[in-house]
């Protein structure tokens, strides 16, 4: 019995050394271009990660089908965490990634930023959507909305929509996403004389109980509930209110997009819902619906704003490679000045807004859309 | 008004936080020590009855008992694979264990289940009692502290006068005196376990009613903030971890109502800290000598 321990014990151990040499140096053929990124793939926020991994997955097949240049794709799991993402970004380093994907969530994305600025890799995130993520170096490059912008952006629409005349504001205050657009929410709010009435927060800890925010929006008598924050906490701030048989117009920013998808959750309670979104996966235009055939025939399920704003990004970066002629013999830094002169002067039709455009300071410029939730489905509001 | 709209919203939160501390107590007073995949048994249990209930459209009793049987099984098992083994080990060893168990459930229900948030259908409806204007008290609310009530009854007499529960008695006092009075030790902590896991699954089945949101992680921070309701009602004390529960679940909701929302946290845990510092072994805790 011992012996056999013994074996066991010798088998698992190289075992573990043969997969630990395995990540070693791999390197493919020579004719290809190497794009890395990372997000979570595992640990509570892995569904943002692995939508960013399979709409990039994509898009990076559908290139290599085309022929020409030919792309190959790798993620690294960050597990949603800073150092973790500097990590998983070192192993991309040391597989000669040539241009980067960033990172998925802000927070790492932060991190791996300050990274790919000094080893000059070009890189263009998908969501990570803080400005904290893009100030100061002159490569890093966002497809999603930044925080301020959705902030104001929303401001703007209630007001010119005369959606509310007394705005309660719930956001998660640790999260830089929710509070970032709540900062700019609350600022061009003021400037437009916006009535807020009530501003209450919650963190990952206290995410399942709302019942104070929503009694403090309601004896506050505030009719539109400003809610910046991912929509797993919106589906439970919704359920609640209906149940203390509280409703005022609720009002989301992209982050609310994945709701209607949510399983089990009853949509009834979504009626009404306004969000400002760049992605809504039930568009009728011929790419969306290309793009959402392929991702549920591949992953069996509908693509969020995460998979699209992913999947952008990888045609973005096959657009500017081509005009940009860039090879696969390059040294990233090279690709790092070509893609810094495209990006500043391209226009960019994609799933997420057309004639998207990008400034020095990396920050994108599209329209966001407002979309309203009717019978289960979006519904453009304009 | 306003003030007792409060205090049920805080016992409404408390009840869930009680039940779940229910099974941590429980495992705690017997087997002395914190099982903190205890958490995880819960998401476990309510992911099974999420798949009976909206999935295959069972009627939500066949949910409950299958999710009770389910994580039954898993008790007994990770405590056969993970604990026993650790028997006559440092209790520091099998505190990491256990929270290497807890990791491994959360990773493993991502891998089997997804990332993806599901919303879980209640089990006992959506209505409520409207007591006055303003005023409302959940079905899940009065179903869970009827179903803490009555565990809690259950498991003192369970404890103190059947012959299995005088067993587990003996065992938390001094398991090698207990083995040399004929008690099976092994059998009787695997015992404590099946009854603990089994509460999770009950647990996780109206935390999940109560607040709809089911991902790998919806066991964890309600597991850590029950489990500092039993320290705080006294570990090991079945009735401590009703009072704990219900008052923690009171105090987060003053906190957040009278004080802020975003410290909210920060007080419950500084009031936890006041507590132990007047009364370490917590509001109902025995105090016990430590052998030397």
């Amino acid at each position: 019995m011992k012996k056999m321990k013994k074996l066991v014990c010798f088998g698992l151990i190289s075992a573990m050394m043969l997969s630990a040499f395995a990540g070693c140096g791999k390197k493919s053929g020579s004719d290809v271009i190497r794009i890395g990124g990372t997000g979570p793939l595992t640990g509570g926020a892995a569904v943002y990660g692995n939508a960013a991994k399979r709409g990039a997955e994509i898009a990076v097949e559908e290139i290599n089908a085309l022929g020409g240049m030919q792309f190959e794709l790798r993620y690294e799991d960050d597990t949603h965490d800073a150092e973790k993402a500097v990590n998983a970004y070192n192993i991309l380093k040391d597989w000669e990634v040539q241009i980067s994907l960033g990172s998925v969530t802000t927070n790492p994305c932060i991190a791996t930023a300050a990274e790919t600025y000094a080893d000059r890799i070009f890189a263009l995130t998908p969501s990570a959507s803080s400005t904290d993520v893009t100030k100061g170096k002159d490569n890093m490059f966002q497809m999603c909305f930044s925080d301020p912008n959705q902030g104001s952006a929303s401001a703007q629409y209630i007001s010119e929509k005369a959606l509310g005349t007394k705005i309660a504001i719930i956001y998660k205050n640790d999260d830089a996403y929710s509070t970032g657009i709540f900062e700019t929410f609350t600022d061009k709010a003021d400037e437009l004389g916006i009535n807020v009435v009530s501003t209450t927060t919650f963190n990952t800890d206290s995410q399942n109980d709302f019942s104070v925010q929503l009694s403090d929006a309601k004896n506050a008598g505030a009719d539109l509930v400003f809610l910046p924050m991912y929509y797993e906490a919106a589906a439970l701030i919704l359920d609640q209110a209906k149940k203390m048989n509280y409703a005022p117009k609720f009002f989301g920013v992209d982050g609310m997009d994945g709701i209607l998808t949510l399983e089990g959750f009853d949509t009834t309670l979504a009626e009404g819902v306004m969000l400002l979104t760049p992605f809504s996966a039930d568009a009728t235009d011929e790419k969306t619906v290309n793009f959402v055939k392929k991702y549920n025939e591949k992953y069996n399920e509908t693509p969020n704003q995460f998979a699209a704003d992913a999947y952008d990004c990888v045609y973005a970066i096959y657009e500017a490679c081509q005009k940009g002629e860039v090879t696969s013999d390059m040294t990233a830094e090279e690709i790092c000045d070509i893609m810094i002169a495209q990006f500043t002067t391209m226009k960019f039709d994609g799933l997420t807004g057309n004639g998207m455009t990008w400034g020095k300071n990396g920050e994108v410029s599209k329209s966001p859309k407002g979309m309203v939730i009717q019978n289960g489905v979006y519904v453009g509001l304009d | 008004m306003e003030f007792l709209s409060n205090v049920i919203n805080g016992i409404s939160l408390g009840s869930i936080y009680a039940i779940i501390a229910l099974g941590y107590t429980m495992v705690y007073g017997i087997a002395k020590m914190l099982n903190f995949a205890h958490g995880d048994v819960i998401m476990v249990g309510a992911y099974v009855c999420f798949f009976m209930t909206s999935r295959y459209n069972m009627p939500a009793v066949v949910g409950i008992l299958l999710s009770m049987f389910v994580c039954t099984v898993l008790g007994i098992v990770i405590e056969r694979l993970a604990y026993k083994p650790l028997r006559q080990a440092t209790s520091l060893a099998v505190l990491i264990t256990a929270i290497g168990m807890s990791y491994f459930l959360q990773n493993g229900a991502q891998l089997l289940w997804t990332s993806n948030p599901k919303v879980f259908k209640s089990v006992v409806g959506d209505g409520g009692v409207q007591l006055t204007e303003g005023l409302y008290v959940s079905h899940v609310t009065l179903v869970t502290i009827a179903v803490c009530v009555i565990i809690m009854i259950a498991l003192t007499v369970f404890t103190g006068k059947s012959k299995m529960g005088k067993a587990m008695r003996a065992c938390s006092e001094d398991k090698g005196a207990a083995q040399l009075m004929g008690i099976n030790v092994n059998t009787t902590i695997s015992i404590t376990f099946a009854i603990g896991s089994a509460l999770a699954a009950i647990a996780g089945v109206l935390l999940c009613s109560a607040y709809p949101n089911l991902v790998p992680t919806t066991g964890s921070m309600p597991g850590i903030k029950a489990f500092t309701a039993a320290v705080f009602g006294g570990i090991g004390s079945i009735p401590g971890a009703l009072i704990g529960g219900i008052l923690l679940g009171i105090i987060e909701i003053f906190a957040k109502a009278y004080i802020s929302t975003e410290i909210s946290d920060a007080i419950v845990f500084a009031v936890l800290i006041v507590v132990l510092l007047v009364k370490p072994t917590g509001l109902l805790g025995k105090k016990i000598s430590e052998k030397v």
